[in-house]
């Protein structure tokens, strides 16, 4: 596949470990954060800590929408989608996601309630054009990334007059999470640098993550989703720091453009305005992290229509995914992983989505876990 | 759910919607969020809609950067 295959070749990987080898300090540490689950994903994927230098670690990040949803969130779109004239739209990745009860949103769907996965925010549109008697509401999570696709179905809903459109809006903020996360370094987590997500980028640009360099004195670099990108990344990440310097770089530039992509923007900022506060899994309530619709756009906020209140709830005591996400635990840390929780089984959201970081690790890595276990 | 992918545009269609390829398998997408797409060019595809277009150029710049820190440029 073009623009894959090319980023994938193995020989150019051993060969970047070698550079990396060689321009990497002995004396000293070099802690890198992977921001989003995709790179946590690629990066067990391809094995690329095996071709880290033992002093560049990799410390995986809160960037899987999914895994930092906090419960309560998931309860509120359960009793939403039990509301009988309310069909919910959602991502297939968050049917399995474990709620309040032992319940999860294909336990509600089993037990009667009409949920219905979809692939696109505009598949949800065509089910609410062709079933006008039913109120389709639309489970919206995600990053920047995924945040202009439900802009556009409700300007869609709008253009089209639907009366029966709603979304229950949960996107979230990336920058707003590192501050946070830069915010709480010290307690368990310590950070020399990131790598950046590129697709968030795509849209957003690479300017709103200056602070990182200038305010808490990190390098970042906005990174492409292949093994390649990510040992390059890594490569500039420790050049900036053997040379004292630290700077948003790109090194995604064959998609993402410096001021990201200003149409999916001005979308965005037509229809949403920043919460005050937004509840994470892991980072607790963090101040201008999410998005909700404008007033204008009200009459397609499923959370007023229906009145949808998001109850408190506590994660499983067990479960580490709220550390894990911080960056100041790693899945084996947690007693649950690999026994009671498993893909098949998952206790935590950080199991369920294949961006997770205990997922990954099941998937690709659970072998050395257990050796590291025992 | 957050996957993004590189995929070839191969068809333009009304509605700001365009047919891509990937990997041979055929899918309809929305342009909405892009300008000036046309047959041929590359699209980052995340959940349905086309993100950002892919730069050719740039994609070169990178692989030779690439091929340089491996060791292997020549
Ligand atoms: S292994 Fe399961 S229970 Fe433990 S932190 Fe990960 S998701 Fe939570």
């Amino acid at each position: 596949m073009k623009y894959v295959d090319e980023y994938r070749d193995g020989e150019l990987a051993r060969g970047m470990a070698r550079t990396l080898a060689t321009i990497a300090h002995s004396d000293r540490d070099y802690r890198f954060m992977e921001f989003c689950g995709g790179h946590t994903h690629a990066i067990s994927r391809y094995g690329l800590e095996d071709l880290l230098p033992p002093n560049v670690r990799m410390i995986h990040g809160p960037g899987c929408p999914v895994c930092v949803l906090p419960i309560g969130r998931i309860d509120a779109a359960i009793a939403l989608a039990r509301n009988p004239k309310v069909t919910l739209c959602t991502y297939a990745d968050l049917m399995r996601v474990p709620a309040s009860g032992g319940m999860s949103l294909i336990k509600a769907k089993a037990a009667g309630a009409d949920i219905r996965m979809v692939y696109s925010t505009l598949d949800a549109i065509r089910i609410a054009e062709a079933e006008p008697a039913r109120e389709v509401a639309f489970f919206a999570i995600g990053f920047e990334t995924t945040t202009p696709p439900t802009a556009l179905a409700i300007r869609l809903a709008a253009q089209k007059k639907l009366s029966n459109f709603s979304v229950f809006c949960n996107h979230v903020l990336t920058p707003a999470a590192m501050r946070a996360i830069l915010a709480g370094e010290g307690e368990g987590v310590e950070i020399d640098g990131f790598v950046g997500p590129s697709h968030v980028s795509a849209v957003i640009g690479v300017h709103p993550y200056r602070f990182v360099a200038e305010q808490f004195g990190k390098p970042i670099v906005i990174s492409g989703f292949e093994p390649l990108d990510v040992m390059q990344s890594i490569v500039m990440l420790v050049r900036q720091l053997n040379e004292g310097r630290c700077e948003v770089e790109n090194q995604y530039g064959r998609a993402v453009a410096p001021d990201g992509n200003l149409k999916a923007q001005a979308e965005v900022a037509d229809i949403f305005e920043l919460r005050e506060s937004f509840e994470w899994r892991g980072l607790g309530e963090v101040p201008s992290s999410a998005l909700h619709l404008r007033d204008a756009y009200a009459a397609y906020d499923a959370e007023r229509r229906f009145g949808v209140e998001t109850p408190s709830a506590k994660d499983n005591p067990a479960c580490e995914c709220g550390a894990i996400l911080r960056g100041a635990k790693r899945p084996h840390d947690c007693k649950l992983f690999g026994t009671v929780c498993t893909p098949e089984t998952p206790m935590g959201s950080c199991m369920v989505s294949s961006e997770g970081a205990c997922a990954a690790q099941w998937t690709y890595r659970r072998f050395e876990t257990q050796r590291i276990a025992s | 759910m957050c996957l993004a992918i590189p995929v070839r545009v191969i068809e333009l269609l009304p509605d700001q919607m365009a047919k891509v390829s990937l990997d041979g398998v055929t899918k309809t997408i929305s342009l909405a969020l892009v300008d000036d797409v046309s047959v041929g060019d590359y699209v980052i595809l995340h959940v349905g809609f086309a993100l950002s277009k892919v730069d050719a150029q740039e994609a070169e710049r990178t692989l030779a950067m690439i091929r340089e820190f491996a060791g292997t440029s020549p």
